[in-house]
């Protein structure tokens, strides 16, 4: 009889478990890898706030993102770029209307060793650089030493930014150094005094030096007024104006309180 | 009855046990084939192999892995060219010169070595090793091949140490012996009769330290550099196949051209070492040791 009591328990509480997630709210957000690391961590203390809430989160490109949000197989596609002329076209024809939100700032910063004397950098002397063209600090002001290009891996959002921004679909010339994440970036450049790399706003730190790029130093706010030039906004697509617990979670990634104070820790520039 | 019944029982589990580990082999082998091949239906195998650029995110994109293939065979190569001579030898001293007490510290003071976990290696040669060599040879960077093949030299001698000391540890004393009877020296004896008598298993001790250094990952993304060219130095930036696919891996497409080129990377990888093994396996078994008759 105990033994019953006992397989009956267990089968509530399973049939409980398998029941409840059903019952809670989903939200499926799929899209660009840049954003993805603010949307988990969003995700992360909007679930623990809302536990009855859950999300799921993927990858795959902010391609795939908006391609999902126009097949209708996803409630929020994250995009590191604004939706084309082309995917606007074919969401209308399906009778989509994506809404785009502006969720943060991706600022990249050139970066120098502390004991290098450059300041200044131009767009385009940037790309010489990262092309392989100029190979001398002297070229550009500098000391006459050779330049140590260090880059990010293909794959890294950061990187792509570079390449749109800065190389214009040139490419970054097979000599670069490659490090798969800011971090070894900043330790690279801080241990060679020839080298030059990119990091992200939020990696900055005293062991490195930021170069201005065209006079116009990197901060928030040169980000946000938009003269800083290599930044792009991050955006949240959802379908069709936000309803339900989709508006909820949008409301809470602009909160300037609550979203948006993860999006610093995560390295991204704030809305506000 | 009973007993035998026991005794098949135990024959099938210690036979399920035993080829546990091969079934698993085999298993993520036809995984790494089944991810890897479709690529070869947008780029030929020898476009692939040959291809002088790797660009896997451009549009459009280049799958070339020459560059990176060269860079893991010359940091292997020049590794090898630090780790035998000092493995080797190492082992010589310990087996034949090293008296029993110095033996007995020296010995696992060396396969200590190997208990470094790689990323320390790789964090000592970013951290310690990149900065001596710029301000010593006055190079553009610290991080290149002749870092990467130093590190992994460390971490290559204890595996060939190791082995190579206990194939000439166990070369028969009757030999030894009647080389010193006829009147040759120690040296001639160690040169012309013991490492002769070993050479099957300290060539297998270089192949087997040599297989694990052409797969290290860890230390090569962390001191390699990197830049995905043949380099014309030693001193110039590389990246070895593993490098790129530890740093690639993460963030490319599921199932995309990328992946799939980054898998294939895999398998030239995984031939490279299976081919070091069968050599391994050939030498140990063609130059076996048998009895005293056969040097």
């Amino acid at each position: 009889m105990k033994r019953l009591a006992c397989l009956s328990f267990i089968f509530i509480i399973t049939c409980a478990l398998t029941i409840s997630p059903a019952l809670a709210e989903n939200i499926v957000i799929k899209g660009s890898t840049t954003v993805l690391p603010v949307t988990q961590k969003i995700a992360e203390a909007y679930m623990k706030d809302n536990p009855d809430v859950s999300i799921s989160l993927s990858g795959g490109g902010s391609g795939n993102g908006i391609k999902a949000i126009i097949d209708g197989a996803t409630d929020i596609a994250d995009s590191s770029r604004f939706i084309k002329d082309k995917e606007i076209k074919l969401a209308v024809e399906k009778g989509v209307y994506p809404v785009p939100f502006a969720v943060a700032y991706d600022c990249i910063v050139p970066v120098v060793h502390p004991g290098n004397p450059i300041q200044d950098l131009s767009m385009s002397q940037l790309k010489d650089i990262y092309m392989g063209k100029i190979r001398n600090w002297k070229k550009v002001g500098g000391p006459d030493r050779k330049i140590v290009v260090v880059s990010r891996d293909t794959s890294s959002g950061t990187y792509e930014v570079w390449e749109e921004k800065i190389m214009k679909k040139e490419r970054v010339f097979p000599g670069a150094l490659l490090q798969a994440s800011s971090g070894s970036v900043s330790q690279a450049v801080s241990k060679n005094k020839n080298a030059i790399g990119y990091v992200g706003i939020g990696y900055l730190n005293n062991t490195i030096k930021a170069v201005t790029v065209n006079n116009v130093s990197a901060s928030v706010e040169t980000t946000l007024d938009g003269s800083f030039p290599i930044s792009r906004a991050l955006f949240m697509f959802t379908k069709g104006w936000p309803t339900g617990e989709v508006s909820k979670f949008i409301n809470y990634v602009t909160n300037p309180g609550k979203g948006q104070k993860l999006v610093k820790e995560v390295g991204f520039v704030p809305l506000y | 009855m009973n007993r035998l019944l026991k005794e098949r029982l135990m024959r099938y589990v210690f036979f399920t046990v035993a080829t546990a580990s091969i079934t698993i082999l085999l298993l993520i082998v036809a995984f790494l084939f089944r991810e890897g091949l479709p690529i070869f239906s947008k780029v030929s195998i020898s476009d692939f192999i040959f291809g002088k650029y790797w660009y896997p995110t451009s549009d459009p994109p280049d799958f070339g892995i020459f560059a990176l293939i060269s860079a893991s065979v010359l940091v292997t190569v020049v590794s090898a060219a630090m780790s035998v001579p000092l493995g080797v030898m190492t082992a010589v001293y310990l087996a034949e010169i090293a008296s029993f007490r110095i033996r007995e510290i020296v010995k696992p003071l060396v396969e200590l070595l190997a208990a470094l976990p790689s990323v320390v290696i790789g964090f000592f040669g970013m951290v310690v090793v990149a900065p001596f060599l710029q301000d010593v040879f006055g190079i553009a960077t610290g991080l290149n091949l002749f870092n990467a093949a130093l590190m992994l030299a460390f971490m290559a001698i204890p595996t060939i140490c190791s082995i190579s000391e206990d194939a000439i540890y166990s070369v028969p004393t009757s030999l030894k012996e009647a080389s010193l009877a006829l009147g040759a020296t120690r040296l001639e004896t160690i040169i012309r009769v013991v490492l002769p008598a070993s050479a099957s298993g300290v060539s297998t001790a270089i192949i087997l330290g040599m297989s694990r250094a052409i797969g290290e990952t860890m230390v090569v993304l962390m001191v390699a550099g990197g830049a995905a060219m043949v380099p014309e130095s030693l001193f110039d930036p590389v990246r070895p196949l593993p490098a790129s696919i530890a740093a690639e891996m993460a963030e490319a497409p599921f199932r995309g051209d990328h992946y799939y080129a980054l898998f294939a990377t895999g398998i030239v990888l995984f031939l490279f070492t299976f081919m070091f093994n069968l050599i391994a396996d050939h030498i140990a078994h063609k130059y076996k040791q048998t009895g005293e008759a056969s040097l």
